[in-house]
């Protein structure tokens, strides 16, 4: 009995302690629900990767102006990093930024179908970004400084 | 009259930048180029005169999709350089931002995994954004005809960069054997994630 009540423990430990460091990995279908929201915030979703230098410069304006305007705008940081590299890039990239902003994976190797889907003017080089709230979208095939970021998400929460 | 001129000359300029910013669509003539080689040479595509057309890859060493695909690369240039459609791969990066696309990083890879086909740096970053051009890698297959490149296909190479062997549709290899048969392409323009061109 002591020894299931351990095991159970055990396994509640095991349970818990890798939740956080656990990827939330879809495949298009599975993204299009964060694409689509119809609530009151509007919705900052940016597509990234730890390889790409140029995401990873803009990265903090998204965790920046998530938190100025809180009540308002949720971020959504899609990597399309190599299901190979989860391991050894992305998830260390991961704990040591400590990301506040929700980050989830886009893994479909069927990108010719699902691209034009995002943005029919998007070729597929990141970063890229659209913003969205119930009334409007306008999709970014380009980086931001934090002040051109906060000139667009003020179209759309003012 | 000098009026009209200059209005003339507005308006071409105005055109011809228009037509850069957004490159090639299918059917426009692709302009040639004489960009260095890894060899020290210089290459362009009227050195080609056996050519029936060319399979313009802009790659580079750094984006971990165009490394994916290097492989694929090469196999293609064996498989249709000797038909008539070598592979003319071109490096866009600035090196300022990317020194692991500088030509003597070009020339390591290039020696490491065995190129056969030129590999060319885009100095002055003239060429690709003529192209249109935006990420590594990315596909134009031109279509000698006459004296000019015709555009036949842009895009990527095939549905699948994770897994060679789980491609289904081969885009770059169906729109050649289909110009080398004399029908037209059925798929002339495919999109993929690359890694963004470094300016």
């Amino acid at each position: 009995m002591k020894s299931l009540k351990i095991t159970a423990l055990f396994f509640l430990i095991l349970n818990c302690a890798p939740k956080q460091d656990k990827l939330e990995v879809y495949d298009f279908q599975g993204i299009e629900q964060f694409l689509y929201f119809n609530d009151s915030k509007t919705y900052v979703i940016n597509f990234w990767a730890t390889w790409c230098a140029p995401c990873i410069k803009e990265l903090p304006f998204f965790e920046q102006i998530q938190d100025e305007y809180k009540d308002e705008i949720e971020a959504i940081l899609i990597s399309l990093d190599f299901p190979s590299q989860y391991e050894t890039k992305l998830k260390p990239f991961l704990k040591e930024k400590q990301l506040k902003s929700k980050v989830i994976v886009l893994d479909d190797v069927d990108m010719n179908s699902w691209i034009p889907k995002i943005d029919s003017k998007w070729d597929g080089a990141i970063p890229v970004t659209l913003i969205y709230n119930k009334e409007k979208r306008q999709f970014y095939p380009q980086s931001f400084t934090y002040n051109q970021l906060v000139t667009e998400v003020k179209k759309f929460i003012n | 009259m000098k009026k009209i001129n200059l209005f003339l000359l507005t308006t071409f300029f105005a055109t011809t930048l228009l037509s850069a910013q957004s490159g090639y669509d299918i059917g426009a003539t692709a302009t040639d180029f004489k960009l260095e080689n890894i060899d020290g040479t210089f290459v362009s595509l009227s050195d080609f005169e056996q050519a029936k057309g060319f399979i313009v890859v802009f790659t580079c060493n750094t984006c971990p999709y165009a490394v994916a695909y290097e492989d694929r690369i090469e196999a293609l240039n064996k498989m249709y350089a000797t038909k008539g459609y070598p592979v003319i791969a071109i490096m866009p990066n600035n090196i300022e931002i990317k020194p692991g696309d500088s030509l003597d990083a070009m020339k390591r890879r290039a020696k490491e995994k065995g190129f056969t086909f030129p590999y060319l740096i885009d100095r002055e970053q003239t060429i690709f954004p003529q192209y249109g051009a935006t990420k590594t890698p990315h596909v134009y297959i031109l279509e000698k005809s006459n004296d000019a490149n015709v555009v036949r296909y842009i895009g990527a190479i095939d549905d699948n960069y994770k897994d060679a062997n789980a491609v289904e549709v081969k885009y770059v290899e169906e729109a050649v054997n289909a110009l080398l048969a004399k029908n037209p392409v059925s798929v002339t323009k495919t999109r993929a994630i690359g890694c963004s061109i470094k300016i």
